[in-house]
Formats: structure tokens, sequence, C-alpha cells
């Protein structure tokens, strides 16, 4: 009888301690999910109340879109020429191979071009971005910059902002038309479809519906992209697995890498079906 | 010279992305720039399943305009479908508009028979004669079932 009163306890000392601990991890995530929404808000509001410094905004503009040129290129030529080759797979079985053009033009305006263009971005800018911010919180940078009386929202996270939004549709639209050609060559040059018809199918197919939604869901990437990857190396001292060094940039990185994925593929979906 | 390189680099990527970007707006999303040279026209169908705003209108197999808005006739339950005619086709007032799809699985589009008459429409004129979508599915049944109350 004792001895079952005594596992009795056991149990219901670890249910309790079961349900404390989600309580605290559920209480941890509220809290960091209200910062990041806060830096988010602060950061907006710094980027379009005056002053504006145009010259740190080129310099994000060049990190994140003039120097992922590229990458977009290489990956855009290579994503048309793969949906082509399968396209065209199927559309020969029902004899209807002209329908490749708008098959590659659509798939790629609503869907591929930005979401491929934005999973580039986030493995080239925003994990650099994450470990950049990262290393100056642990160096003691950022409470450095606050001593000084500069605000880190404007001076750090701001022109990364302006930044993103603007690359990201640019970097989206190269990889269409890159992805576009591509496609045509596999369809015209390799499989000898008719030029006209790769085109014309494409510009009789896709509307200013496809593009708007491509273009909308590129800036709306571009956003989360840059905010998720520099709040987690912004708010790096409030991780609380510790390890406030190299292991701790290592994993805020990698969390915001993981993250912005997620939150792109997420977003893709509600955009996709807020819109279609 | 690093800055040169910085400033040159984002002015050529600017320009690429925005060269880009335009491309698709006008060619792919027909996003007119230029003040389109197209006049509209209506026309009313029983049913036109499967017709999408921004289908082609065809003449003898030339593109020669585009759907621009599809309506439903709240008294007549009929579709009105509006479309842009490019300016220089002047169609006769017993022009035939009949909706045809594009291969077997193909997209829907509007097809224009020209009529003989010495009377052209005017924009925004409404064509009278129109042949509205044949749906494959409702000929089979009408096949099927006919030939079972026949016998």
């Amino acid at each position: 009888m004792g001895l079952a009163r005594g596992h009795l306890a056991v149990i219901a000392g670890a249910l309790v301690r079961g349900i404390e601990a989600a309580g605290d991890r559920g209480l941890y995530l509220v809290r960091m999910s209200g910062m990041m929404t806060l830096l988010l808000l602060r950061s907006v509001a710094r980027a379009v109340t005056p002053p504006w410094r145009p010259r740190p905004v080129i310099r994000q503009i060049h990190f994140i879109g003039a120097r992922s040129w590229l990458l977009i290129v290489v990956s855009g030529a290579f994503t048309g020429m793969v949906v082509a080759l399968q396209f065209h797979d199927t559309l020969v079985r029902f004899g209807t191979v002209s329908l490749l053009g708008s098959a590659v033009g659509l798939s790629l305006v609503r869907e591929l071009g930005p979401v491929l263009a934005a999973l580039m971005v986030i493995g080239r800018a925003g994990s650099a971005t994450c470990s950049e911010i990262g290393i100056m919180r642990i160096d003691e940078q950022i409470d450095a910059l606050e001593c000084m009386a500069i605000d880190p929202h404007r001076f750090l996270l701001a022109p990364r902002l302006v930044g993103g939004v603007i690359c990201q549709p640019l970097l989206t639209a190269m990889f269409i038309v890159v992805g576009v050609v591509g496609g045509y060559f596999v369809g015209v040059g390799l499989f000898g479809i008719s030029a006209g018809a790769y085109f014309q199918g494409m510009y009789d197919s896709v509307v200013w519906n496809d593009v708007k939604m491509g273009l909308i869901k590129s800036i709306v990437f571009g956003l989360l992209i840059v905010w998720i990857c520099s709040a987690k190396g912004f708010l790096l001292h409030l991780n609380r697995d510790g390890a406030f060094g190299a292991e701790g940039v290592s994993r805020a990185t990698t969390e915001a890498v993981v993250l912005s994925f997620i939150a792109v593929l997420f977003a893709d979906y509600v955009i996709s079906s807020v819109m279609a | 010279m690093k800055r040169i390189n910085l400033e040159l680099g984002v002015g050529l990527f600017l320009i690429a992305g925005i060269g880009c970007l335009a491309w698709i707006a006008v060619k792919l999303g027909d996003v007119g720039l230029l003040p389109d040279r197209t006049y509209p026209l209506n026309a009313r169908f029983v049913s036109i399943s499967g017709l999408k705003d921004g289908a082609t209108v065809e003449l003898a197999g030339v593109r020669i305009g585009r759907v621009s808005n599809i309506d439903l006739d709240h008294e007549d339950y009929e579709a009105i479908v509006e479309m842009t005619i490019d300016e220089g086709v002047r169609l006769q007032e017993d022009t035939i508009a009949s909706i045809r799809t594009q291969g077997i699985i193909g997209d829907r589009f509007i097809k224009l028979s020209p009529g003989g008459s010495d009377v052209y429409l005017e924009p925004g004129e409404e064509i009278a004669d129109t042949e509205s979508a044949v749906l494959l599915e409702e000929l089979i049944s009408k096949y099927i079932f006919e030939s079972d109350s026949g016998k």
C-alpha cells in the first residue's frame, strides 16, 4: 500500500514537472514572438521615418541583391530547364506539346520563381545577416551602439529591411526571366517546339493576376527573410540554451534559416490560397 | 575603386532587375504602358463554361483581341462577355461569336466568324449571334438518355 502511494507521488510529480516544462516553453515562445514582433514594428517605423540614410541601404542592396545574381541566374536557368523537361515528358503523352510555354511560364511566375529565389536568398544572405548581427551581439557591439545613443534599429535593421524588400522582387524577376530562357533552350532548342508556340502560349496564359501574385509573394518573402534572420541574431542574448559564444551564433543561424524556410513556405500557401 | 565597384554593382543589378520586372509585367502580365488601341464589344452567351478573363478572341485563327470582363445578367441569367478588339479590325453586325476549345484539353477562346452585312459594329455594341460553349458531358448525357427514351 505504502509502495503504491509512493509510486503515485512520483508519477504525479513527473506529470506536474511535464506540464510545468510545457508551460515554461509556451511562455518563452510567446515572449520571443512578442519581442520579434516589436523588433519588426520598431525597424519598420525607423525605416519609414526620416532621417533616411541611403548609403547603408545601397550597401545592403549590394550584399543581398547584386552579389546574388550569379546564384539566381544559375538556379533560375536550371529550374526553367528542368520544368520544361518534365512538362515536355507529360505533355507529349497528351499530344499537347504546344502548351509547354504556358506551363513553364505559369509555374515560374506563380510559384517557383518567388519561392526558389527566396530560398536562395535565405541560404546566401539570410544566414550571413543572422551570424553578422549575432556576432555583434555577443561582442557587445550592439550595447556599445546603445551607449553611444545610436539606435540599433535604425542603424542595423532598417537598411536591411529596406534592402530586402527592394531586392527580393528584382531577384525573383531575374529568376523568372532566366527560367523562361532556360525553358526555351530545352523546349525549342532540344525538343524542337516552335518558338512562336512557346512564347505565344506563355503570353496568352499568364495574366496580370499571376504576375501580381508573384510580386506580392516576393515582397512578403523579402520582408520575412530579413526580419527573421536579423531578429534571431539581434535577440541572441535572450536565447535560454546558453552557449553565448560561437555555438550560440551557430545555433541562432541554424534556427533562423529553418524558421525562414518554414515561414516562406507557409506564407506561400496562405498568399496562394487567398489570391487564387 | 572599391566604392565605384559597389555603386556600379548596385546600379547594374537595379537596371537588370527592373528590366526583368518590366518584361514580365508588360509581356507576360499585359500591363498596357502605352494607351491600348482597342475598342470594346459585348456578347451574351447562355453558357460560357470554362472561359476565363484574358482569354483570346480570334478571327480566322488570328488573335484580334481578348476577353476583358465577364459578368452575369441577373434578369436573363445570361453571361455578358466584354471583349477588347484591336483598333484596325472592323466587324459586321451579323458577326457570330462562338466559344471554342484549343485542342481537346486546351484553353477556351472566342471565335468570331465574319458576317455579310454592310453595317459595322460600333464600339460598345453587342454581337447578336452567339454560340455557347459546348459541354462534352452534356452532349454525351443527351445522347445516352434520349436514345434510351426513344426505344
